[in-house]
């Protein structure tokens, strides 16, 4: 799994997409790998009592399932340098009506393309564009990642 | 209450420092679906270079998250946290993190500001290697605190 270098990549290439599913029994994962235990992650009751349509992913899930699809194609995830983003609408997650609890219902869909190349800093840019449904789920969400040349 | 301004600016430390572990790490990658090889396999972690498994990219959110509690948790602060939306998030890398790494986390308040009704706080949480004070990586998080609506 070698990384790419910088000297093969050009701006606007699609990297990589990869869609990723979601189910309720994610979001309690996450709550305990996380220690983020807010109950708008796992109980409808109170995600509507606080003014919400139903039990949403935590936002920290979200960026963290999409960034994977960059350190997949790097090879090193040791080779992100920086990652950041802004959530621009929630992700609903509900539970399964029927069937194992682990029944995804909903999808993230990732495509991540190449924005910036720094030859002299030997990076690259990656840009994220994350979707739920028709929802855009993060906002200039940007990965500096470290390429040979 | 409203956000209390005068926070702006003052810093809480993590009491305890923070081990991380391979199994910590693992569980987190199983959590947000990261599959590469390098969170789970020593092995292939010393191969690219590392002395043990690496962490996820958005791994230190567990101790920068921790690290904030101290700050959002603090009644004088004024964050009634059941308003509180994740608005951006970011992750500035020295080096990665890996098993065996004992962390301390510092967060100081940036800035909190009005906009439309709501408040805008963001925090930078610099997370360092307890033994040398070293930086290992930043992290920057932007929570918006809804207004009376």
């Amino acid at each position: 799994m070698a990384a790419p270098h910088l000297s093969e990549l050009n701006v606007g290439d699609v990297v990589a997409t990869e869609t990723i599913e979601f189910s309720r029994a994610d979001l309690v994962r996450y709550a305990g790998a996380s220690g983020d235990f807010n109950p708008i992650h796992w109980n409808e009751r109170f995600a509507r009592e606080v003014g919400l349509d139903g039990v949403i992913a935590h936002g920290m899930l979200t960026m963290a399932a999409a960034v994977t699809v960059v350190s997949t194609w790097l090879g090193d995830p040791g080779r992100i340098i920086d990652y950041g983003t802004r959530f621009t609408k929630p992700v609903p997650v509900d539970d399964a009506a029927s069937g194992s609890p682990e029944s995804p219902t909903q999808n993230l869909l990732v495509t991540a393309t190449v924005g910036v190349l720094d030859a002299e800093a030997s990076t690259a840019r990656i840009d994220l564009a994350a979707t739920a449904g028709e929802a855009k789920v993060l906002g200039r969400a940007q990965v500096v990642v470290r390429l040979d040349a | 209450m409203p956000v209390n301004t005068d926070y702006e600016g003052r810093r809480f430390e993590l009491r305890e420092s923070y081990e991380v572990s391979a199994e910590s790490i693992r569980a987190f990658a199983r959590a947000t679906k990261a599959t590469h090889p390098a969170h789970f396999d020593a092995e292939v972690a010393r191969v690219l270079g590392y002395a043990d498994v690496i962490a996820p990219t958005t791994f230190p959110v567990v101790l920068a998250q921790r690290s904030e509690s101290a700050y959002i948790s603090d009644p004088d602060a004024g964050i009634d946290f059941s308003r509180v939306v994740h608005g951006e998030e970011k992750f500035s890398y020295t080096r990665p993190v890996v098993a065996g790494d004992r962390l301390r986390a510092a967060t100081t308040v940036e800035s909190i500001r009005g906009a439309g009704g709501h408040s805008m706080i963001t925090s930078r949480t610099a997370i360092t290697e307890e033994a040398s004070g070293a930086a290992v990586v930043d992290v920057t998080s932007t929570i918006v605190v809804r207004g009376d609506s």
